[in-house]
């Protein structure tokens, strides 16, 4: 049975016909790909390293609900939000993981309609990340209402109140652009593990994981009727997601572009959030990735030019942030206004500058690493510099939202905002929900596109294409 | 081991899934929207009270007027739950030895009140006063239906934020002359909606409906 569906697999093609060929490194023959993948599911156990980051992750999820259970009981002055500061952590960590999910739409959809064939050794897992990291963010809005009991008043449901929400508020326009999102990320990413789900099934030993894999699976046999309309839906999907890249961020900068407030009140806002999303999002595919090839044995699969490839994306990315720094300096200036020029000036060199400076040294300073090519094609440093821009793209967010509401129009409001040991739980806490859900997602569900690898072998595409021509490039 | 180690329910799981993510969510809006609702859970509302109070009896077939025991009603917010010297006035003197009185009488010999029951409770950050409304002619029957027929005294309207609104918005139906509040049997001449209006404007009748009027 495993047989059949493999050869199935086989047969999955799209047109390459580009000039990356992935997998680079690869001359895996199609068996060892399918055995690569199905291994960390059909080990009997994990390797120690995964039940030490589980271990970690599950005490930091415990922290999560802890704290955010204890907001919900006191209210939330537990968290250190006081005007003028009320946004404030839980708003800053709603934008940083709704624009990690980014990078994973990103990857899935607009590299696949523009046939960047070296996605599929990461779209799997950039697309788990995404759901993850939307999950993360969507919990922020509804503890930060403060009666997480309510957040329905946030969807137009009929109600007793007479009530709908305001269809004018960016805020509204976020409820669906991502509730769209998860949808949509949900349905690609349930639907392209289908066939893998199948070879799961297939390549189980025990009873209840064939019993479970097959349901999930959805009575798929490879046969290429089930391929053809696989494909094309998958064609569909990814147009459908392809839109939700550039728009779930750009709403989500409308919640500040719209306001009055200066440092907020800006136009270059949507294109600036969506290159900060993606660029955050690469950061932690490859923190992600470098692990998982790591322990789970998938070095063959998510090479070294996977990885470099996507530091280029963040050196491309991490570029336009700087430029879109500079540029909100440049129109502060030009623009004349007192007051807006006073915030960049504050921003810079005001109480927030450290958390500023943080921010240029992460975004900015720390990708240039990647113009060196040993740099970049080494993991530990990919990682490390992962870290590091995640951390910024965090800041990032922090000084928009902090430093513009600490001080605006007027100094008699102003004010500066310590966060209390319960906002840094809550942060911590939303990370051990994010790996939770990762690590259990490594163990249990098809880390990568199988049969979408293989149609991009060498070895397919020297067939296909009639000669090694495509093979040249590595 | 089988290759085919399917139970039969297996089969039906994907009709089974996508009937449930159908459902889920008219389920959700319908409980939102039913089963939260003040009419649902709050209507018809009738606890127990330490006394057999009976409203039939005492606004009904004696004709003691509303105001005689809530008679804070149009000057205050509140409507007075009367203490037990009311009571007294009449009981000291009439079914001086009934049991079912005991409560009354030892409250009036020790000076704790009767531990009445609220019915008629609006949330905390709800504000709402008896008399804006008393006084500008919303009968007493329009919000708590035919107290004089009610053996027990049961929530009659929701109460619910779109009730008051409803009102807010067009009060026409819901008016009456301020001298008619208390009758529990009165109907607008002619055409009540004509009717409605002209007393509108007749006593400058414009209820808001800012946030702020009743979350203050």
């Amino acid at each position: 049975m495993a047989a059949v569906s493999d050869v199935n697999q086989f047969v999955a093609t799209q047109d390459g016909g580009n000039p990356f060929t992935g997998p680079p490194q690869g001359d895996n023959p199609f068996a060892k790909i399918t055995d690569n993948v199905v291994r960390v599911m059909a080990a009997p156990r994990p390797p120690r390293a995964w039940y030490i980051a589980f271990g970690i992750s599950l005490s930091l999820l415990t922290m999560f609900f802890g704290s955010i259970g204890w907001v919900a009981w006191t209210g939330i002055g537990a968290w250190g939000n006081m005007m003028p500061v009320s946004w404030a952590f839980p708003i800053v960590n709603f934008v940083f993981w709704i624009g990690i999910g980014h990078a994973g739409t990103l990857i899935s959809a607009i590299l696949f309609l523009l046939r960047q064939n070296w996605r599929t050794s990461i779209n799997r897992f950039a697309e788990a990340m995404t759901i993850f990291a939307v999950v993360c963010a969507a919990i922020f809005p509804g503890v930060h209402i403060g009666r997480p009991w309510l957040p329905y008043y946030m969807f137009p449901i009929p109600n007793q109140m007479g009530m709908w929400p305001q269809f004018r508020s960016p805020l509204e326009w976020d409820v669906f652009a991502v509730s769209t999102y998860a949808t949509t990320s949900i349905l690609f990413w349930y639907m392209g593990m289908i066939p893998d789900f199948a070879t799961f099934r297939d390549r189980s030993k025990s009873v209840a994981k064939r019993i479970s894999y097959g349901i999930l699976a959805m009575g798929w046999r490879g046969s290429s009727r089930q391929w053809h309309r696989y494909e094309r839906a998958y064609l569909i999907l990814s147009a459908l997601a392809t839109p939700l890249v550039l728009s779930v961020h750009s709403v989500v900068s409308f919640d500040f572009a719209t306001a009055q407030l200066p440092g907020w009140h800006a136009t270059i806002f949507p294109p600036y959030f969506v290159a900060g999303a993606i660029f955050g999002g690469f950061a932690m595919v490859v923190v992600l990735a470098v692990p998982a090839r790591q322990f789970f044995g998938l070095k063959r699969i998510i090479t070294i030019d996977h990885l470099e490839l996507m530091n280029k994306i963040m050196i491309a990315t991490g570029l336009l942030v700087g430029y879109a720094y500079g540029m909100e300096f440049f129109i502060a200036w030009y623009g004349g206004n007192r007051t807006e020029g006073f915030t960049f000036v504050n921003r810079a060199f005001g109480p927030y500058a450290w958390a500023y400076w943080t921010m240029i040294t992460c975004n900015v300073l720390s990708p240039q690493l990647f113009w060196f090519r040993k740099l970049r094609r080494n993991p530990w440093v990919t990682l490390a510099i992962g870290m590091v821009i995640n951390v910024g793209m965090w800041f990032e967010r922090f000084v928009i939202i902090c430093t513009s509401l600490a001080r605006d129009f007027l100094p008699s409001s102003w004010g500066y905002y310590i966060p209390t040991p319960v906002d840094f739980m809550t942060l911590g806490g939303s990370f051990g929900l994010f790996f939770t859900l990762f690590l259990l997602f490594c163990r249990y569900l098809p880390m990568v596109a199988m049969s979408e690898v293989k149609a991009f072998h060498p070895s397919v595409l020297a067939h296909a294409h009639g000669g090694g021509s495509h093979g040249d490039h590595h | 081991m089988k290759l085919f180690v399917f139970p039969r329910w297996a089969n039906k799981t994907r009709q089974l899934a996508g009937i449930a993510l159908g459902v889920t969510p008219l389920y959700l809006i319908g409980l939102i929207w039913y089963g939260a609702s003040p009419k649902t859970t709050d209507v018809g509302y009738m606890p127990k009270q330490p006394v057999p109070y009976s409203h039939a009896l005492h606004a009904g077939q004696l004709g003691i007027d509303c105001r005689y025991c809530h008679n804070t009603v149009e000057k205050a917010a509140v409507a007075a739950i009367p203490p037990t010297a009311t009571c007294m006035n009449c009981h000291s003197k009439v079914h001086t030895k009934s049991e079912l009185l005991t409560p009354v009488r030892d409250s009036y010999a020790t000076g704790k009140p009767v531990e009445w029951v609220k019915v008629h409770d609006l949330p905390d950050y709800a504000y709402f006063n008896h008399s804006a409304h008393v006084v500008r002619g919303v009968g007493c029957v329009t919000c708590h239906g035919r107290v004089d027929q009610m053996e027990e005294v049961h929530q009659f309207a929701p109460l619910s934020m779109s009730w008051c609104l409803d009102c807010h918005r067009n009060p026409d139906l819901n008016l009456r002359p301020p001298e008619e509040v208390t009758n529990m049997t009165w109907t607008p001449p002619g055409d009540p909606a004509e009717y409605g209006k002209s007393l509108r404007e007749k006593n400058h009748i414009a209820p808001p409906t800012d946030c702020s009027t009743c979350h203050r």
